[in-house]
């Protein structure tokens, strides 16, 4: 890939302790991650794929080995990295306009500017109607929109997605995650997206990388080529014919056994 | 929300509930009126002794009574003002008690016993040993209705203070926020309702507080009323007292319920 690299993950290892017993939860990650790419991260249940991107936000120190982003080591959570949970977790209490400027106001950033432009974002995302409402009053896709809208808002260069469709219904998570693959690509974000669903991994992602049962090591690898027709969407490239080989392949890759 | 055009069925609805909510007013009524003419005339036709008992008219006769002859509105002035101050100081100093707890987790592992031990004690038997080193005045009063009410704030707004959601403080953490920033942002905000519901009991415990101090020791106040009724065996200046304290503290309660309701629109 021409592009520079972004974040550069060496000799990545994590173990637990807790009362009971000490866990390995992730063992010797190597990873490189260019701009503009977007990486998905499937594996196993309880491999330490959030372990991971905590990680990689600087919110848990590793045991042994670095994440470095734009070339400085990650030792607690930076400014220019996003993070978008499995859950919204807008505050109850803050309408939506207070809610998407909330990091904002943490770091200091909050100025008239920025408040036009949170306005903004939030009409462009059709969401004009309900700036001064309460989350209580939108549904949960709308919500997860809020929730981009409110990383975004902090124009960071890297994004970590956590599972950020999985609390959605079907049919919502198929739109939703069909709409922010979107708006990642054309906004030109890099990101690192962790899910169980292969398929979304798929059809958003650049590369998937496959952890392995725990302790979590890179499995493999896979370049995620679609021939797509037409405007390049995550939905769209669920049709490509090479999808189900991947699907197929790194199902057999995860080893799934019941 | 919107104004549309309502149809039949939801006019019905709507009438309905409104008929509802009617009716439950009106026994809510009748059943008080019901108890003070039952309580009248029982006492009239001497059913039940009006000497220990009193009636509703006797204690309104010396209500005015006492309106223009002993001064009455002073005697609840002191014990509202010392409720209140009792009351505001106790919140205060609870809820910044309790965020030192959550500030510091060692320090709320330490102090866990001592607490735990002081909830569990009645606070009123402290009431004597207040009053002996604070002072005999209004001072001790209001210590003894802070004593009362403390420890629960204390416990309430802690436990509510922990039971913050822990992925939203990483959100914040993700932004770069500080501790005093979580606390600012999202502890404190996310335990309002809490914090509203420990008012709500306070305010309680605040009147037994200040009610107990002035049994032990005062010269004005509705517990001075009531202990001087029953020292000089008027029963009607006790249940006076009583009538009035309920009123008052139904009062307070219901002010709470206001503050409440405009402090929680977000929720559902």
């Amino acid at each position: 890939m021409a592009s520079e690299k972004l974040v550069e993950i060496k000799n990545l290892g994590i173990t637990y302790h807790t009362l009971e017993e000490e866990t390995e939860a992730l063992r010797d990650i190597n990873l490189d991650i260019y701009e503009n790419e977007i990486i998905g991260i499937v594996g196993p249940s309880g491999c330490g794929k959030s372990t991971l991107l905590s990680i990689i936000s600087g919110l848990i120190k590793p045991t042994t080995g670095e994440v470095r982003v734009n070339g400085f080591k990650v030792d607690k959570p930076l400014k220019n990295v996003g993070y978008m949970f499995q859950k919204d977790h807008l505050f109850e209490w803050r309408n939506i306009l207070n809610n998407v400027i909330i990091g904002l106001e943490i770091q200091g950033k909050l100025k008239d500017k920025v408040l036009d432009q949170a306005k903004e974002l939030l009409h462009n995302y059709g969401l004009g109607d309900f700036i001064y409402s309460y989350p209580y009053q939108l549904s949960g896709g709308m919500r997860q929109r809020v929730a981009l809208i409110r990383t975004l808002l902090l124009e960071p260069d890297l994004l970590l997605l956590d599972e950020p469709f999985s609390a959605l219904d079907y049919q919502t998570r198929l739109a939703i995650s069909d709409e922010i693959g979107t708006i990642l690509k054309r906004e030109k974000k890099t990101a690192i997206m962790v899910t169980h669903d292969i398929a979304e991994a798929i059809s958003i992602s650049d590369r998937v990388v496959v952890l392995s049962q725990r302790p979590g090591t890179v499995k493999k690898i896979f370049e995620i080529k679609l021939t797509c027709e037409g405007k390049k969407t995550p939905l769209k490239c669920r049709e490509a014919p090479e999808f189900r080989y991947y699907f197929n392949d790194i199902w057999k890759e995860l080893d799934i056994h019941v | 929300m919107s104004e549309k055009t309502i149809s039949k069925s939801h006019e019905r609805y709507l009438l309905k509930l409104k008929k509802r909510k009617q009716s439950i007013f009106l026994v809510q009524v009748g059943l008080l009126l019901l108890g003070l003419i039952l309580w009248e005339v029982a006492a009239y036709f001497k059913w039940i002794d009006p000497f220990i008992m009193s009636s509703p008219s006797r204690i309104w006769k010396l209500f005015l009574e006492y309106l223009t002859r002993s001064n009455l509105l002073h005697h609840v002035f002191v014990s509202v003002a010392e409720t209140i101050v009792g009351f505001s100081l106790a919140t205060i100093l609870g809820l910044l008690i309790s965020i030192g707890l959550w500030w510091s987790d060692y320090w709320a592992k330490v102090f866990d016993p001592y607490i735990v031990m002081l909830n569990s004690l009645p606070k009123t038997a402290l009431a004597p040993i207040i009053i002996i080193w604070v002072g005999a005045g209004y001072s001790g009063i209001i210590v003894t209705a802070i004593s009362v009410s403390i420890v629960v704030t204390i416990m309430n707004m802690y436990n509510s203070f922990i039971s913050t959601d822990s992925d939203k403080i990483k959100l914040l953490n993700t932004f770069g926020a500080s501790k005093f920033q979580v606390l600012r942002k999202l502890v404190l905000p996310s335990s309002i309702p809490d914090l509203i519901s420990t008012l709500k009991i306070n305010i309680g415990l605040s009147w037994v507080g200040v009610i107990v101090g002035e049994f032990l020791v005062s010269k004005a106040g509705i517990g001075y009323i009531i202990v001087y009724g029953s020292q000089v065996f008027k029963l009607d200046i006790v249940m006076m007292g009583v009538v009035i304290l309920a009123l008052i503290s139904a009062l307070m309660y219901k002010l709470i319920a206001i503050v409440e309701k405009r402090f929680t629109r977000w929720l559902e």
